[in-house]
C-alpha cells in the first residue's frame, strides 16, 4: 500500500513542476502578447527556405 | 496571388498603400505608386533587400507624412532621450515606440527586421496589440532620434507621449491574476484528485491511514488557495464594508470562509472529508471569469489628457537661431516659430505673419479663424498655411484650455450614483441568506448542538453565489467583445451596465455629427463651362483663406493657370485677372456690388462664397458642413426612447437644418464653451437624468467625464481622444441605437441567469437544511450550476447580439 503515498508524491512533484513552468512563462511575459509570436512564427519558416533556396 | 484584389476595381491602386492612384505617371519596374514618399519607401526596402515586405499582405504601406528634419530634434535633448529609454548602460539601450500605424503581419516583419535598415539596431521586438515597438540599439552607432526618423521615413511615425506610465499598472494586475487562476488551478486539480476515494464511496473499502493522509493533503494543498489566490474578494468585501456597501464579493467571502473552516474542522477531528474541493474550484472559476471580463483594448487609451494632444516639442527663436526644445522647458516670453498644421502649445501672442487658425477641435467652430498681427491666439488651434511666430503670454499649464482640466469633473473619481444591479442584488441576498442560516440554527439548537452547527454552515456554503458571481463577469465580459466587433471599445464592463440605465442622450456637432475633414459644396447659380472652372480654380488656389481651400480641393480635377493682377481683400473676398478675363470670389457685396440681389431663403446652414467672371454674376458655392451617414435614422431611433441634447460650440447658422433632428429649441444649445458643455451636463443629471455624452473634441472633454457614460467619437481609434469611457469608431455612429438597446438586453440575460442560480441556491438549501449535504452533492451541483450559468450567458448575449443586427 506505501506504494501509492510514493506514487502521490510523485504526482504531486510533477504537478508542482507543471506550476512552477506556468507560474514562470507567466512572469517572462509569454502571455503579454499572445498575438504577434503566432504571426512571427511564420516568418522564421519562410526566411529559412530563402537560405536554402539561395 | 496578390493580383485579384488588384484587378478588381478599374483604379489603379498604389503598390506601396494601396490608396487610389491618381495617374501612373508615378512608377518603378511596373510598380505604380500613389505619391513620391510611397515610391521612395518602396525604395528604401527595394535596396536593402526587404521587399518580402510586400509578398505578406497586399498594400500593406503607409504613406509616410511630409518629412522634415527638425520634427524629432528634441529626442536629442538629454533629459527627453532619458526619459524615452527603458534601460541604458551608456553603450547598449532599450526603449519602446508607441506605433498606431502598424495593421497586418507585413508591419510585424518589417518593424522586426529594422536591423537590416539601420546597423545600429541590434534587436527590434513588436507587441502587436499594444502596438508597441520594443528596440535594443547602440548608442555610438545610432541615435533615438535617427531611429524615430527612419521609422517615420517608412511610414511608421512614432507616436511619442512623455507621461507613458501609464498603461504599467494594468499589466501588473493581469499578471497575478494569472499567478493566482495557476495556483488556484494546481490545487483544485490535485484536491479534486485525492477526493476520488470520496466520491466514489471508497473510504470504507481503503486503509483510515489513507483516509487521514488524503485529508490533510488536501487541507495542505487548500491553503496557497485560500490564503493567496482568494485575497482578492476579501480585499473588495472589505472595501465594501468599509464604504458601508454589501457587494456581491461579501458574500463570496462569506462562502469560501465557513467552507474553509469547516473543512479544517471536519479534516482535523476526523468527522469527515470537508469541501476544499468545491471551495478550491469555486475560487478557480470565479478567477478565470475574472480573466475573461479584464478584457483591455491595450492600443487605446481612455484617460488622455490635453497633454497628449500637445506638442512635445516647440521650435524657440533664440536671436537668429531655431532651436528646438521640449515642451516643458517653454517659457512667458520665449518666441516660437509654429509651422503648417502645428498645433499652438500655450496662449501666445501673434508676431509674425497670418494666422489662421484651425479650432474645430478644440472649440467645435467649424471654419478655422483669422488673426492678425497682435491678436492673441489660444492654445489648441492648428496653424493653417504658412507658418508664423508667436510670443508666448501664458505657461502651457495655465492657458484658456487647459484649465478646464482643473476643474473638478476631472479631480474626482467618476460618479458612482449607479448603484451596480449586482451589487443591490447581493445586498438582498446576503441579508436573506444570514436569516435564513440563523433561523435554521436556532432551529436546531434544542435538538443538538452539532446538528444546528452543521447545518448554519451547510447553508452559509450552498448560498454562496459562485453561480450569481460567474453571471456578471460572462455575461458583460462577452458583450465587451460584441462591442469592440463593432468598432465600439469601452474601458471596462462597467460601462454596459451604466449604458442600460441612460436616460438622455447629449450630442456634439462639429466633429460628432459632422464629418470634420469633410464638407458638402454645391454651386449655385448658371451652369459653369470647363474653362470657367479652370478660371475658379487658378484663382482660389491663390488664397489661403478656409473657403477657399475648400473650393479649390472641391474642383481638384481641374489645370492651373497664371493669375495676374491678384489681390485680396479681407473680409470681402479675392479678385484676379487670368488670360483676358478677371473673375472675383468672394462676399455678396464684394462680387456684386452694382446690384445686390435678393437674399435666398432655405440654405442658411452654409457659408456661401459667390462668383463673377468679367463683372458677370454667375452664382455661388453654398458649402455647408458633411452630416454623417445615417444620421436621420439614429435619431430617429434614438428619440422614441431617450431625450435628445445637442451642445455646439459653433454659431448658429445650422439651428433651422438641425430643427428637423432636434425638435425641442430648447434642447439646442450654441456657442458652448468646454466649461458651458460640462455644466449642462451637470444640470441634466440634477434633474434626475442619466447622460449619455457623445463627443469628440477637447472642447468636449468636461461633458465626457462629467457625464454618466462619454463616448468619444474618432475616425481612428489610436488616434488621440479625450478621456471617455468608450471610443465609437466615427463610421458605426449610426449604431447607437442598437448598441444602447443592446446593453439593456445583456442586464436582463443577468438578471435571468441570476434567477437561474437562485434556483441552484434553492435546491442546494433544500439538501443543506435537512442536513443532507454530501461533499459529493457539493461537488456536483457546484460546477454544474456555475457552467449552466456560464452557457447561458455566453449563449444568451450572442443571440441577442444578432437580433440586433450587430456583428
Amino acid at each position: 500500500m506505501s506504494v501509492i503515498v510514493v506514487l502521490i508524491g510523485v504526482s504531486v512533484l510533477v504537478a508542482l513542476g507543471f506550476l512552477a513552468a506556468f507560474l514562470w512563462a507567466v512572469k517572462s511575459g509569454q502571455y503579454d502578447d499572445k498575438y504577434t509570436p503566432s504571426v512571427r512564427m511564420l516568418f522564421d519558416d519562410n526566411d529559412k527556405k530563402e537560405e536554402n533556396n539561395n | 496571388m496578390s493580383s485579384d484584389s488588384v484587378n478588381a476595381g478599374k483604379d489603379i491602386l498604389c503598390f506601396h498603400c494601396g490608396d487610389i492612384c491618381k495617374d501612373d505617371s508615378i512608377n518603378i519596374d511596373d510598380k505604380k505608386f500613389c505619391c513620391r514618399s510611397c515610391k521612395l519607401v518602396y525604395e528604401i526596402l527595394q535596396e536593402n533587400n526587404l521587399c518580402k515586405y510586400y509578398d505578406l499582405e497586399n498594400q500593406p504601406g503607409n504613406s509616410p507624412s511630409v518629412r522634415s528634419n527638425i520634427k524629432y530634434e528634441y529626442l536629442d535633448d538629454e533629459i527627453t532621450k532619458k526619459q524615452m529609454l527603458d534601460f541604458s548602460d551608456g553603450k547598449i539601450s532599450t526603449a519602446t515606440f508607441f506605433i498606431p500605424q502598424m495593421h497586418c503581419s507585413s508591419c510585424i516583419w518589417l518593424l522586426e527586421n529594422l536591423y537590416k535598415l539601420d546597423s545600429g539596431i541590434t534587436h527590434s521586438q513588436v507587441n502587436f496589440p499594444q502596438k508597441k515597438l520594443v528596440f535594443k540599439f547602440l548608442e555610438e552607432k545610432t541615435s533615438i532620434r535617427k531611429i524615430a526618423e527612419l521609422l517615420d521615413s517608412l511610414g511608421y511615425e512614432p507616436l511619442i507621449n512623455l507621461d507613458a506610465t501609464e498603461r504599467k499598472s494594468k499589466q501588473k494586475h493581469i499578471k497575478s491574476l494569472y499567478y493566482k487562476v495557476g495556483v488556484a488551478g494546481f490545487c483544485f486539480g490535485n484536491i479534486m484528485l485525492l477526493s476520488f476515494p470520496e466520491y466514489l464511496g471508497l473510504e470504507k473499502l481503503t486503509d483510515p491511514e489513507f483516509h487521514k493522509l488524503f485529508g490533510y493533503l488536501n487541507l495542505f494543498l487548500s491553503l496557497p488557495v485560500f490564503f493567496y489566490s482568494s485575497s482578492e474578494y476579501y480585499l473588495s468585501a472589505y472595501k465594501g464594508l468599509k464604504n458601508k456597501i454589501i457587494n456581491i464579493d461579501f458574500p463570496l467571502f462569506l462562502g469560501i470562509f465557513t467552507v474553509f473552516i469547516r473543512s479544517v474542522f471536519e479534516i482535523v477531528t476526523q468527522s469527515g472529508a470537508g469541501y476544499m474541493d468545491s471551495m478550491s474550484g469555486l475560487v478557480f472559476f470565479l478567477l478565470i471569469g475574472k480573466i475573461f471580463q479584464s478584457k483591455t483594448y491595450e492600443a487605446m487609451s481612455f484617460e488622455r489628457s490635453y497633454k497628449s494632444y500637445f506638442p512635445l516639442s516647440v521650435t524657440v527663436i533664440k536671436s537668429v537661431n531655431h532651436k528646438t526644445i521640449p515642451l516643458a522647458n517653454l517659457k512667458v516670453g520665449d518666441r516660437i516659430y509654429v509651422r503648417n498644421n502645428e498645433v499652438i502649445p500655450a496662449d501666445s501672442i501673434l508676431f509674425r505673419g497670418e494666422g489662421n487658425i484651425d479650432y474645430s477641435f478644440v472649440t467645435g467652430e467649424s471654419l478655422p479663424v483669422q488673426k492678425v498681427l497682435g491678436e492673441i491666439i489660444y492654445a489648441g488651434g492648428r496653424q493653417i498655411g504658412s507658418a508664423v511666430e508667436l510670443e508666448v503670454l501664458k505657461e502651457v499649464s495655465q492657458s484658456y484650455l487647459t484649465q478646464l482640466w482643473n476643474s473638478d469633473a476631472f479631480t474626482r473619481v467618476k460618479d458612482s450614483r449607479l448603484v451596480s444591479f449586482s451589487n443591490a442584488i447581493s445586498k438582498y441576498f446576503t441579508l436573506a441568506v444570514l436569516t435564513l442560516a440563523f433561523a435554521s440554527a436556532a432551529y436546531w439548537m434544542p435538538v443538538s448542538f452539532d446538528m444546528a452547527v452543521n447545518v448554519f454552515t451547510a447553508i452559509l456554503i450552498v448560498a454562496c453565489p459562485c453561480a450569481l458571481a460567474l453571471a456578471i463577469p460572462f455575461a458583460y465580459g462577452n458583450v465587451m467583445r460584441i462591442f469592440g466587433r463593432n468598432k465600439f471599445y469601452i474601458k471596462n464592463t462597467n460601462v454596459i451596465e451604466k449604458l442600460s440605465k441612460i436616460t438622455s442622450v447629449v450630442f456634439d456637432k462639429t466633429g460628432t455629427l459632422t464629418q470634420s475633414t469633410k464638407s458638402e459644396i454645391v454651386f449655385i447659380g448658371s451652369q459653369l463651362d470647363y474653362n470657367q472652372l479652370i478660371l475658379v480654380k487658378s484663382l482660389s488656389t491663390q488664397s489661403t483663406h478656409p473657403l477657399s481651400r475648400k473650393i479649390f480641393e472641391f474642383l481638384s480635377d481641374f489645370e492651373i493657370i497664371e493669375v495676374k493682377e491678384y489681390k485680396e481683400f479681407t473680409g470681402a473676398g479675392i479678385v484676379g485677372t487670368l488670360g483676358n478675363h478677371v473673375v472675383k470670389l468672394g462676399s455678396e457685396s464684394f462680387v456684386n456690388d452694382v446690384q445686390p440681389l435678393s437674399r435666398m431663403t432655405g440654405e442658411v446652414n452654409s457659408s456661401k462664397v459667390f462668383l463673377s467672371i468679367d463683372n458677370d454674376y454667375l452664382g455661388y458655392f453654398s458649402i455647408s458642413n458633411a452630416y454623417r451617414q445615417g444620421l436621420s435614422e439614429l435619431i430617429n431611433n434614438l428619440e422614441k426612447d431617450y431625450e435628445l441634447h445637442l451642445l455646439s460650440g459653433d454659431n448658429e447658422s445650422e439651428r433651422s437644418f438641425l430643427k428637423s433632428f432636434f425638435k425641442d429649441p430648447l434642447h439646442m444649445h450654441f456657442h458652448q464653451s468646454p466649461e458651458n458643455k460640462l455644466k449642462y451636463i451637470k444640470a441634466l443629471q440634477n434633474e434626475g437624468q442619466e447622460v449619455l455624452m457623445i463627443g469628440d473634441g477637447l472642447n468636449d472633454a468636461g461633458a465626457l467625464k462629467q457625464s454618466s457614460v462619454g463616448i468619444s467619437i474618432s475616425e481612428d481609434v489610436t488616434n488621440f481622444s479625450p478621456a471617455c469611457d468608450g471610443i465609437l469608431n466615427s463610421s458605426e455612429l449610426s449604431k447607437i441605437s442598437d448598441l444602447l438597446r443592446f446593453s439593456k438586453d445583456s442586464v436582463k440575460v443577468i438578471i435571468v441567469s441570476f434567477a437561474l442560480s437562485f434556483l441552484y441556491n434553492i435546491v442546494a438549501l433544500f439538501f443543506a437544511v435537512e442536513g443532507l449535504l454530501k461533499p459529493i452533492i457539493a461537488a456536483i451541483l457546484m460546477p454544474v450550476s456555475s457552467i449552466s450559468v456560464v452557457v447561458l450567458c455566453v449563449v444568451a448575449t450572442n443571440y441577442l447580439s444578432k437580433k440586433r443586427n450587430l456583428k
